[in-house]
């Protein structure tokens, strides 16, 4: 049972919110109603760039209640490894895309006391749709949203006039920084931190939290990363005897998808575990990319997760 | 088609029994002759037509009879009913999934009109003509998971997800096979499995477990469990033990064909969207080994099976006192012929 069934949808806005950010807003292609969702939702777009089958996974921003239509915002990323580049270049108004059925590694803990949002730039899209579903529940939360300036800063504006003091901006252009340390002091007791950004600003969340005696089961982070490039090397498949080329800008992954390997995965970001494959051999060092493995796990090297991780040698045999 | 109804009880005079019809759409639970530990999760897309596996809530002869059980068995006892308070989004997923199935796969008998939040719900076999408002509990006149579990033949548990693991957190458990939802309810994966033998050191509940964390919205899975149940009766609760506890002791060569029965669990698993919670079906089907032994092939199989179960299981199910007895009746069936592959009827 590999993926996730795909749905054709249009694209029946595109509006630029801020530098290098877009948002789309997707309806089906036949109008009919999309899934209902969870708050912290993503879904996979899969792009036609050229020869290249891509599929970018995308947190779900606008309001689960909605089933008209599904919103994302995407960063062109530079370098990009394509997907962004494409769906800034490439989408239109009109454009077909296909995307895979909503999927939550990142929902808010239903029991909370209260709910503290940390984002980092594009990292706001999935505090969107978890505070449009909290604040129907009338759930006690509050964001703290760093941004580069307000031109790079999506949805400030909207934000701050939607939910009023709940919603902290600062600005690196003014020298501002999210007082985390602060922030998570006064913090009652169940309340629970949801971060979302880059990687270097997830880290120093997690470790502010851990260093402040924040049990771990109370902070929650998410990231989607591409996989990030490297240099091209031989995937042995055990069972088949295959031997299959990932270039330098491919995940194993879609190398195998490339050659008609089907192999199992969803979410595309490392997170979920479904594209966890047994390495039965490996003549060098496993580049672990993926937040899913335990540090025992990836210094073990008998995992690796294909959708983001790949080799520093020549090659590596997997059970498939 | 509409169903016919049948009017019997699952107590004290025990009048249910399958009709010939329903003998033969029973999702007789072994493949082959051996018995085998096994997951067997396959994902629960519609089966063949007339089949238990046809829709994704299956409505058969016995419903009108069940849910009157099911309301004696609540109004005894209200703790078979709960739900924490954080479930209220998950009990409306549910009654959502259940009330659009019914209405689209059983449209002679459930009928649901929706203007917006404004829903309008026709259930004719047992006579309901509600107006409501989606979202709205105080418009209706139970909680929605109690006001539709009212109305659908099975168990339901709801699972919260949190932690990387699932909770059970709320259910309407009237026809279990001896487990307690008021004992299980706030429990996580592992600690209601916890008096399953075998499975734990096979590692199949980390398996599952994983398994059902991605389960998609729209991919929904099922697989089959089975027990045995003396006489014809639905709730088989740790709550009601000293009633039929002892029912077990009471099977003898004479009567088992009527008093022992086999009983399948389909149990489905469904991703509930607004929630991010799982749903879990457990539809129960309840047959007679003397009706169960009118189908040649299940007859010769059946006693196979139940000699080759490993002691654990056979005391973990409850049949260690009848077994034998049960065997010994079958085995008048059973001419030593091969069986086909698979559980269906030949």
């Amino acid at each position: 049972m590999s993926g996730n069934s795909l749905r054709r949808v249009r694209v029946a806005e595109v509006e630029a919110v801020a530098n290098r950010i877009k948002r789309f807003r997707l309806v089906d292609i036949d109008n009919a109603p999309l899934s209902e969702f969870s708050g912290g939702s993503h879904i996979s777009v899969v792009m036609h760039a050229g020869s290249r089958l891509m599929r970018n996974p995308y947190s779900l921003m606008g309001s689960p209640k909605d089933t008209s239509s599904y919103q994302i915002s995407v960063l062109n990323v530079e370098p990009s490894r394509g997907g962004s580049k494409f769906m800034h270049e490439s989408v239109k108004v009109g454009s077909e895309l296909e995307i895979g059925q909503p999927l939550n590694l990142f929902p808010p803990a239903k029991l909370a006391k209260k709910h503290v949002f940390v984002a980092g730039g594009i990292g706001i899209t999935p505090f969107m749709a978890m505070m449009d579903e909290l604040d129907a529940l009338h759930a006690d939360f509050e964001l703290h949203y760093g941004v580069r300036s307000l031109k790079d800063g999506a949805y400030c504006k909207y934000l701050q006039s939607r939910y009023g003091s709940r919603v902290n901006v600062y600005r690196q252009d003014l020298g501002q920084l999210i007082p985390l340390k602060t922030v998570l002091r006064g913090q009652l007791l169940g309340t629970h931190m949801y971060v979302c950004g880059p990687k270097p600003m997830i880290d120093w969340a997690l470790q502010t939290a851990k260093l402040l005696g924040w049990p771990d089961e109370n902070v929650h982070s998410e990231q989607f990363s591409a996989p990030p490039p490297g240099k091209p090397f031989v995937v042995k498949l055990a069972r088949s005897g295959r031997e299959i080329v990932v270039s330098g800008h491919q995940s194993i992954l879609e190398a195998l998808e490339e050659n008609g390997v089907d192999a199992p995965f969803l979410c595309r970001g490392g997170a979920c575990g479904q594209c966890e494959t047994a390495v039965l051999s490996c003549d060098g060092f496993i580049e672990h990319n993926d937040h899913f493995l335990t540090e025992p796990e990836k210094a073990e090297g008998k995992k690796i997760m294909i959708c983001m991780s790949r080799i520093q040698s020549a090659s590596i045999t997997l059970d498939l | 088609m509409g169903l016919t109804f049948r009017d019997e009880t699952f107590r004290d005079d025990f009048t249910y029994a399958n009709s010939p019809e329903n003998i033969r759409r029973f999702p007789f639970p072994f493949i082959e002759d051996q018995y085998r530990y096994s997951v067997n999760i396959e994902p629960h897309t519609p089966g063949p037509k007339g089949s238990p596996f046809e829709f994704p809530f299956d409505i058969d002869e016995h419903y009108v009879s069940e849910m009157r059980d099911r309301a004696l068995v609540l109004e005894a006892d209200p703790l078979r009913c709960q739900a924490l308070p954080h479930m209220m989004t998950a009990q409306w997923d549910m009654l959502e999934l259940i009330m659009t199935s019914l209405a689209r796969d059983y449209p002679e008998h459930f009928t649901l009109n929706r203007d917006g939040s404004q829903w309008h719900w026709i259930n004719r076999p047992l006579g309901i003509d509600q107006k409501f408002t989606f979202l709205d509990a105080g418009t209706l006149p139970f909680e929605p998971m109690e006001y539709i579990g009212r109305q659908v033949q099975g168990d339901f548990s709801i699972q919260d997800q949190r932690d990387n693991q699932l909770w059970m957190d709320a259910g309407i458990i009237t026809s279990q096979a001896d487990w307690s939802l008021d004992f299980d309810v706030g429990m996580n994966f592992f600690e209601w499995h916890g008096p399953v033998p075998l499975a734990h050191e096979a590692g199949v509940f980390e398996r599952a477990l994983k398994f059902l964390l991605n389960l998609q919205i729209g991919k929904p899975v099922r697989r089959l469990n089975w027990t045995m149940t003396i006489n014809p009766r639905l709730d088989t609760s740790p709550e009601n033990y000293h009633k039929w506890g002892t029912d077990r002791t009471t099977v003898t060569p004479e009567n088992a064909g009527k008093k022992v029965h086999l009983r399948v669990e389909m149990q489905g698993l469904f991703r509930l969207p607004r929630s991010n919670a799982i749903l879990f079906s457990i539809r129960g089907y309840l047959m007679s080994l003397e009706q169960i032994v009118t189908v040649p092939k299940w007859g010769r199989r059946l006693p196979r099976v139940l000699r080759s179960l490993p002691q654990e299981l056979v005391d973990y199910k409850g049949l260690t006192r009848y077994r034998e007895t049960a065997i010994a009746y079958l085995s008048k069936y059973d001419d030593g012929a091969p069986t086909s592959p698979g559980g269906g009827p030949d």
